[in-house]
């Protein structure tokens, strides 16, 4: 096996260690844990008020505009990276090339920003 | 390898995955002891837990046996296969993090190439696990909480991320390392006394991944997501005992990973000056007690804010994001570049 895939080997095994771990932890506590489930204590507990409707409630999510533009910032990331590795031997050429990535991203917040879609409505 | 003997490379793992197991309960423990119970109340002019061995010492034991004797509940409608996955998934995210920290020149579970950019990105598994509980607990708290946390989360993730950008163009290195090994050889104005930490050149990006790192723990005072008076506990509402406990290790887990990676890409990681950075047996001994104390200064920072700044509002927390951090990040990136490639 070669040397990379030996290393994400290894991140799979410590993975599977956590796993591990929480079923020892879990299994450690269901020998001494009691279990006397009653209808009571199985009601949602929404400060004392029994709840109303099935508990999968819609709620509206505020940051629709927020998340795209997450989106839309988390790739830049994803290209800045490898450029940023690299910069050294890219010299001057790489530091424009990325000098107009980055402002036009920019310009993409600032539109957003006058656009008003930065409001938390 | 520091060993006489050489391992194999399933014996080295054992030792590895089991060294990582002690290692995430007792760095939890010692961040929660330690900040969470005494500094927190002696800020406060309070003594924190005192009865459990000399001056509290082990109230955590305590602590730990009464989680591990609860009773684990979950409420009747929820969706009980996510619901019991919700907690196993933050501590997974939490669990991987510490696989690539180094802590020495060998004593590293697996410095991987892309280091860094592997500890951001399962950082970010955490939110889907919040996520989860907040939706299966199927409990209107509970749901307000994780809609709120993977809001902030997503919103905090990139200041996080491109304050790191900083570090990987001053070092041309992604695997930790290699960033620590860059600060090792690095001189201040040719001067090569301590090497040169970053956090003497990357001030903004150490401060950015502060800031960040508190709101991705959801702290406060980002800590919007489990606000106590308003929504109970948030994501947390319905879980009890040992499920609970797999939260909390989670979150502490985390702070300490975060805090050990900050120390590792700002102040110098293991590395003090008159160590070999390249190897040799005293360099495996001394670099984890000199990770260790740097973690901790580090830890006392971000606990520090959390114990003195009141709460933000959401949309506060938003606008402080997306109009301050994005874009001094930016510049901050760019000013770097500039630097590196003209000077």
């Amino acid at each position: 096996m070669s040397e990379f895939l030996r290393a994400y080997l290894t991140v799979a095994v410590f993975a599977g260690a956590a796993g591990l771990l929480v079923a020892l932890m879990l299994g450690a506590g269901w020998l001494i844990r009691p279990s006397r489930p009653t209808a009571q204590k199985s009601i949602a507990y929404e400060s004392g008020v029994d709840p109303v409707g099935p508990g999968f409630g819609q709620s509206q999510v505020r940051y629709y505009i927020f998340a795209l533009l997450f989106v839309l910032f988390d790739v830049e990331a994803v290209f800045i990276f490898p450029w940023a590795l690299r910069l050294e031997s890219y010299g001057l050429f790489g530091l424009v090339e990325m000098g107009i990535f980055i402002v036009i991203l920019a310009l993409g917040l600032v539109y957003a920003w006058r656009k008003g879609v930065l409001r938390w409505v | 390898m520091i060993l006489a003997v050489e391992l194999a490379y399933w014996q080295l793992l054992v030792i590895k995955v089991l060294a990582v197991m002690v290692i995430v309960p007792t760095a939890t423990a010692v961040i929660v002891q330690t900040f969470l119970f005494k500094m927190m109340a002696h800020m406060q002019s309070r003594l924190g837990p005192m009865e459990a061995g000399p001056h509290g010492a082990l109230q955590l034991l305590a602590d730990g046996a009464k989680f591990v004797q609860k009773e684990l509940l979950a409420p009747e409608r929820a969706d009980r296969r996510v619901f019991f996955l919700a907690p196993v998934v933050v501590l997974l995210s939490t669990f991987l993090l510490f696989v690539v920290i180094p802590a020495g020149p060998n004593v590293v579970a697996e410095d991987l190439d892309i280091g860094i950019f592997f500890a951001l990105a399962v950082s970010s598994i955490s939110v889907l696990g919040i996520l989860m509980a907040g939706w299966a607990s199927a409990n209107k708290y509970a749901l307000m909480g994780g809609l709120r946390a993977a809001g902030q989360l997503i919103a905090y993730e990139l200041p996080l991320v491109l304050a790191v950008v900083g570090v990987v163009i001053q070092s041309g290195e992604l695997s930790l390392q290699g960033i620590v090994r860059a600060q090792a050889e690095g001189a201040i104005f040719g001067v090569g006394l301590i090497g040169q930490p970053f956090i003497f050149t990357q001030f903004i990006g150490f401060a950015l991944f502060l800031v960040a790192t508190q709101a991705e723990l959801t702290q406060p005072p980002f800590d919007m997501p489990i606000a106590e008076s308003e929504l109970v506990a948030g994501y947390q509402v319905e879980y009890s005992g040992l499920q609970f406990l797999f939260f909390y290790l989670g979150e502490f887990g985390a702070a300490f990973a975060f805090s050990a990676l900050a120390a590792t890409m700002f102040l110098g990681g293991w590395y003090v000056p008159g160590l070999d950075v390249d190897g040799g047996l005293i360099s495996n001994l001394v670099g984890p007690a000199v990770l260790f104390v740097k973690t901790m200064l580090v830890a006392f920072l971000i606990f520090w804010i959390r114990f003195t700044y009141p709460r933000l509002r959401e949309d506060q927390l938003q606008t402080f994001a997306w109009k301050f951090l994005i874009p001094l990040a930016l510049v901050n990136i760019l000013a770097t570049g500039v630097f590196k490639v003209l000077f």
